[in-house]
């Protein structure tokens, strides 16, 4: 397996470090969790690893080339807005192949249409299919109910099968521990 | 109708009725609306300005408001939420009255250019509006995916390493440059009906984003088309009968 990313002695911020130094690395095909207690930094991680925080000491090396695709906490300002399911696949380049039959059957009908939790899991879908070699996702699991959690597990080993690297975010222990390969835990414990 | 004295404005105004409503769509999109009545009025004292100055006043309409659309992203950050906007429509207004009270000949135009002039367009506007329109219209559609991608997923759009501002700075100045066309002819309130009611519309009873434009692209005609005819017939001024049409045409569907 080829390595993605490789951070080591990182530290993370916005204006000011938020992370202590840490180590962290995805290959091709794994998925690693990252978790720890509030505060500790773990959305700004993955804001570093996107380009869109500061990198105030350590290093990171992205593999040339690398696509990324990035899914935050922020949801997308769907309501109110004539936009389809499927036209919002296409925005990302994302694929509705796969899709749970209960989200497969409503690809066009508006998205401001469909309950919170159908408009979470393809806001998270367009993200989570679009072409990209490392996929980071921000507590995915918010607003999904038991099917949709038990659905992204099964899609995200797939997902990592076909040789994309992602890292998860996530406060949800059983979701994590089903899910990955690895887990590290921003916190005391890991910082130097 | 079809005299040459009222084909012209006729075509210039429904050329306008196709990009206003297609242009709002994607000023809603970013909750921008606003800026279809701070462009106009921009619009409207720069022509004013440029009457004073010895110049063509489409020129000083037309260069205010580009100059304040490609402008606008070096002051957007301290006057978000609509500030920019607000500001700008009270500056540009401020600045026509003024001007048109200080002298006759820009009160005249003043005047025109609030309550519209559309019956006034001649072949040479004809062409401006159509080559401009021509153009925006490929323009949008090129940009389009983008707004869309920009607005639902900054930080993809981000991480994908596309950069925001050329979009957004064309974006702006086509806005900037479709309303002051617009204002020139259709006047100010009229360009903010075609702008504002029929994106309003179509985004609450469209079912997809393609529908969408097509549907305020269809309000738009039709409102056009009636209150052209409605103020020929009933020998009225245009801007408050396309105002008034398509306020009656929002109620019945809202």
């Amino acid at each position: 397996m080829s390595l993605l990313l490789d951070a080591q002695g990182l530290v993370a911020g916005w204006e000011q470090p938020a992370t202590r130094p840490f180590d962290f690395s995805v290959e091709a095909g794994e998925v690693v969790g990252l978790t720890g207690p509030n505060g500790v930094g773990k959305s700004t991680v993955l804001a570093v690893f996107a380009g869109r925080a500061t990198r105030f000491a350590g290093r990171l090396e992205l593999a040339p080339g690398l696509r990324l695709a990035l899914q935050t906490q922020d949801v997308p300002p769907l309501l109110g807005l004539p936009v389809s399911a499927r036209e919002l696949l296409a925005l990302t380049g994302a694929t509705p192949d796969g899709l749970p039959p209960w989200l497969g059957e409503r690809l066009d009908l508006r998205l401001d249409r469909l309950s919170g939790g159908q408009r979470h899991y393809l806001a998270l879908w367009a993200i989570l299919q679009a072409p990209a070699d490392l996929v980071l996702l921000d507590e995915p699991t918010n607003n999904l109910d038991a099917a949709g959690v038990a659905h992204l597990t099964v899609h995200l080993r797939e997902r990592a099968k076909t040789g994309a690297g992602i890292v998860v975010v996530s406060h949800d222990a059983a979701f994590v521990a089903d899910v990955c390969d690895r887990v590290v835990v921003l916190g005391a414990s890991d910082v130097a | 109708m079809w005299h040459e004295l009222f084909l012209i404005p006729f075509l210039t105004g429904l050329v306008l009725a196709v990009l206003l409503p297609l242009l709002g769509c994607y000023l809603r999109l970013r909750d921008e609306w606003l800026a279809a009545l701070a462009y106009s009025h921009v619009a409207a004292a720069g022509a004013l300005l440029a009457l004073v100055a010895a110049l063509p006043p489409a020129l000083g309409g037309l260069g205010a408001a580009t100059v304040v659309g490609a402008g606008k992203r070096f002051f957007a950050r301290r006057l978000a939420g609509g500030a920019s906007y607000a500001l700008l429509l009270l500056g540009g207004w401020a600045v026509a009255v003024l001007v048109a009270a200080n002298q006759p000949s820009a009160e005249r135009l003043g005047h025109a250019l609030f309550d519209g002039q559309l019956y006034f367009a001649d072949s040479l506007q004809l062409w401006l509006v159509s080559l401009f329109a021509g153009v925006a219209l490929l323009v949008l559609r090129l940009l389009s995916q983008h707004l869309l991608l920009a607005h639902l997923y900054p930080d993809f759009f981000r991480v994908r390493g596309l950069q925001a501002w050329p979009i957004q700075s064309g974006f702006d100045v086509l806005a900037a440059l479709a309303l002051a066309l617009a204002t020139m002819s259709l006047g100010v309130m009229g360009a903010f009906a075609l702008v504002f009611i029929p994106p309003w519309l179509a985004f609450r009873r469209a079912a997809n984003w393609r529908k969408g434009l097509l549907l305020a692209v269809l309000i738009g005609v039709l409102a056009y088309v009636a209150a052209f005819l409605g103020a020929l017939v009933l020998d009225q001024p245009f801007g408050p009968m396309l105002a008034l049409v398509l306020i009656t045409v929002g109620l019945v569907i809202a």
